[in-house]
C-alpha cells in the first residue's frame, strides 16, 4: 500500500504479511509511518493505493468482516475513566454486538488473563498506568480477535509495567495462537523469533526474523541491525 | 484458536445492531449521570432566562394571541418552548464538542474501528445524545411547572416525539460541525458564530410577527433558521397540535445534516480524511 499527506509520501509501497500465531514487531523511529499504517489498517482512513486484507477480508470493501477479527490498542489512552472496568468492557462488547450475559463471561475471562480479576467494579480512573494498558488489552481481546494491533503500548510506562505488558501479549500469542502487530521504537522489546518489520520514512526496509536480520546485516544485536538498515545509502526516501 | 465471538453473528443480525445501540445510549446516559455538573449547567442557563430575563421583560414584551395559544399568555409561557430548544441546541453542540475532544484524545477511535457500519454507529451516537437532551428538557419542564408554566397535561406526552425530532436535528448539526472543526480550540468560534445567532435569530424569545415589524431582513433570517422550526414544533406539540411546516423542516434538516455527517466521517471521502491528508488530527 501507499499513502501520502498531500505531497509528502507517508507510506511508500509497503507490503507484508503476518501469519496466525506470530508476534510481529513494527520497528521504526517517530515519524516512520507506524501510526499512519495503523490508521489505515483499522480503516480510520482509507488507502488510496493498494489493499489491506485481514484474514482475507478487504478492509474497505468488507469492513465489518475485517474489523471484527481485529483487536486494537491505540497509543493514546482510549478508556472512559469515569466508567468502571466492567462498564468499559461492556461498552466494547456492545460495539461488537455481543450480548450482556456473554459479555460478562468474556469479561471475566479476559480480566483473569491480564491479572485484573476482582477489579471489575473499580473506576478505570483508579487504575495505574500499567493496569490501564492491561485493561485496554483485555478490551481488545474481548471479542476474540485473530489479530491484535498495539501501537506503542509501552510508551509512558515504567520498566516493570513494560515488561509485564510485553509478557502478557507474548503469552497470548503462545497460548491462544493470536497474531500480533506490535509497533514500537524500542529495540529491546524484540525477541529472537519475532517477525521484524523495519519501517523508515515510510518505506519497509526489512521483513524477517530477528536472527535472519542479524545475519543479513552482520550486526551483533537488534539495535545494530536497525542502525545499519536506516543508515545505509538509499534507506531514506 | 476458537472462532471469534462476534464473527459468530455472521453478517450482523438485527440483535447485534440493537445491542450496539443499547450500549452506546447506555454509555452516554452513564456518562451524563457521572457528570452532574454538566446536568446542572444545562439547566441553569434556561432557568436564568426563565426566572430573571422573562420576569424582567414580562411587562415590556407583550404577546398577542397567536397559535397555538388560544388566550393571552405570560411571556414566561411564551419563551418556555424556546428555552427547551435552547437546552437541546447546547446539548447538541456539547456532544459535538465532546466528539472533537474524543477525536483528539483517541477515544472516538474505539467507536470508529467497530465492525458495525459507520453510519449506524454515528446514528446511535446521535440518538444517545438526543436521549440525554430529552431527559434535560423534561427536568426543565418539571421545574417550569413549579413556576406555574402549565401546558395541558397531555402536552407533556405529545411533546416527546417533538423533543426527539428537534434533538436529532440539532445533534446531527453538531455532529456535522464536529467533523468540520479540526481542533477543540476552534469550537469557541462555533459558539459565537453559530449557537448565539441561531438562538437569537429565531422565534425562541419573541414572536416572528414582532420581528417582522422591527426588521423585515431579520424576519427573513429567522424564517431561514432551522432552529425556529424546532422551537415551533415543540411549542405546538406542548399544546397538542402539529405544525406541518415545522415538522417538515425539522425532519428534512435532520436527514440532510445526518447525511452530511456520515459523509464527513467517511474514511475515504469525508472532511476528516482531507484534514488527515493535511496532517490534522484524525
Amino acid at each position: 500500500m501507499a499513502y501520502a499527506y498531500g505531497r509528502r509520501q507517508a507510506l511508500d509501497r509497503v507490503s507484508f504479511r503476518i501469519q496466525p500465531g506470530r508476534f510481529a514487531v513494527l520497528l521504526g523511529l517517530n515519524g516512520a509511518g507506524k501510526s499512519t499504517l495503523f490508521q489505515l489498517i483499522t480503516r480510520l482512513f482509507a488507502t488510496r493505493q493498494g489493499t489491506i486484507r485481514i484474514f482475507g477480508h478487504d478492509v474497505l470493501r468488507e469492513a465489518g468482516a475485517a474489523l471484527r477479527r481485529l483487536g486494537v490498542v491505540f497509543q493514546a489512552r482510549t478508556l472512559d475513566l469515569d466508567l468502571t472496568v466492567w462498564q468499559n468492557l461492556a461498552y466494547h462488547a456492545a460495539l461488537h454486538g455481543i450480548g450482556r450475559s456473554h459479555a460478562r463471561i468474556r469479561a471475566a475471562e479476559v480480566l483473569e488473563r491480564v491479572d485484573l480479576a476482582g477489579r471489575a467494579s473499580e473506576r478505570a480512573r483508579n487504575l495505574s498506568g500499567g493496569q490501564m494498558r492491561r485493561l485496554e488489552i483485555a478490551r481488545a481481546l474481548l471479542h476474540q480477535p485473530s489479530l491484535i494491533l498495539l501501537d506503542e503500548p509501552t510508551v509512558g510506562l515504567d520498566i516493570a509495567a513494560r515488561a509485564d505488558i510485553l509478557a502478557h501479549v507474548r503469552d497470548l500469542v503462545a497460548k491462544d495462537g493470536v497474531a500480533v502487530l506490535w509497533a514500537t521504537h524500542l529495540v529491546d522489546e524484540i525477541a529472537p523469533d519475532d517477525q521484524v518489520l523495519v519501517l523508515h520514512q515510510g518505506r519497509l526496509l526489512a521483513d524477517g526474523r530477528l536472527d535472519a536480520l542479524l545475519a543479513s546485516t552482520g550486526a551483533a544485536d537488534a539495535e545494530g541491525a536497525f542502525r545499519h538498515l536506516i543508515e545505509r545509502p538509499g534507506a531514506a526516501s | 484458536m476458537s472462532q471469534p465471538t462476534s464473527a459468530r453473528a455472521a453478517g450482523f443480525p438485527l440483535r447485534a445492531y440493537l445491542i450496539c445501540l443499547q450500549g452506546i445510549v447506555g454509555r452516554e446516559l452513564l456518562r451524563f449521570l457521572h457528570q452532574r455538573e454538566r446536568f446542572v449547567a444545562a439547566l441553569v442557563r434556561p432557568l436564568v432566562w426563565l426566572f430573571i430575563f422573562a420576569a424582567g421583560f414580562r411587562q415590556v414584551l407583550g404577546v398577542s394571541i397567536i397559535p397555538p395559544y388560544t388566550v393571552y399568555v405570560l411571556y414566561e409561557v411564551y419563551i418556555t418552548p424556546g428555552l427547551i430548544a435552547m437546552i437541546q441546541l447546547f446539548n447538541g453542540m456539547q456532544s459535538s464538542m465532546s466528539m472533537v475532544y474524543d477525536r483528539e484524545t483517541g477515544s472516538m477511535r474505539t467507536l470508529l474501528v467497530s465492525p458495525l457500519p459507520r453510519w449506524f454507529l454515528l446514528s446511535s451516537k446521535l440518538l444517545a445524545g438526543t436521549a440525554v437532551s430529552v431527559v434535560q428538557a423534561y427536568t426543565f419542564l418539571a421545574i417550569a411547572w413549579l413556576w406555574r408554566i402549565e401546558p395541558p397535561l397531555w402536552g407533556y406526552l405529545a411533546v416527546l416525539p417533538a423533543l426527539f425530532l428537534s434533538g436529532l436535528m440539532l445533534g446531527a448539526l453538531g455532529m456535522l460541525l464536529s467533523s468540520l472543526v479540526r481542533q477543540l480550540e476552534n469550537f469557541a468560534g462555533v459558539m459565537n458564530f453559530l449557537i448565539f445567532p441561531m438562538f437569537f435569530a429565531s422565534s425562541a424569545l419573541y414572536p416572528l410577527w414582532r420581528v417582522r415589524e422591527s426588521s423585515p431582513l431579520l424576519y427573513r433570517i429567522c424564517e431561514l433558521n432551522p432552529f425556529t422550526y424546532a422551537v415551533e414544533l415543540i411549542r405546538f406539540a406542548l399544546y397538542l397540535r402539529v405544525e406541518p411546516t415545522a415538522l417538515a423542516v425539522v425532519v428534512g434538516c435532520t436527514i440532510l445534516f445526518m447525511i452530511g455527517a456520515v459523509l464527513a466521517y467517511d474514511p475515504a471521502r469525508g472532511f476528516l480524511a482531507r484534514q488527515h491528508d493535511a496532517g490534522g488530527h484524525p
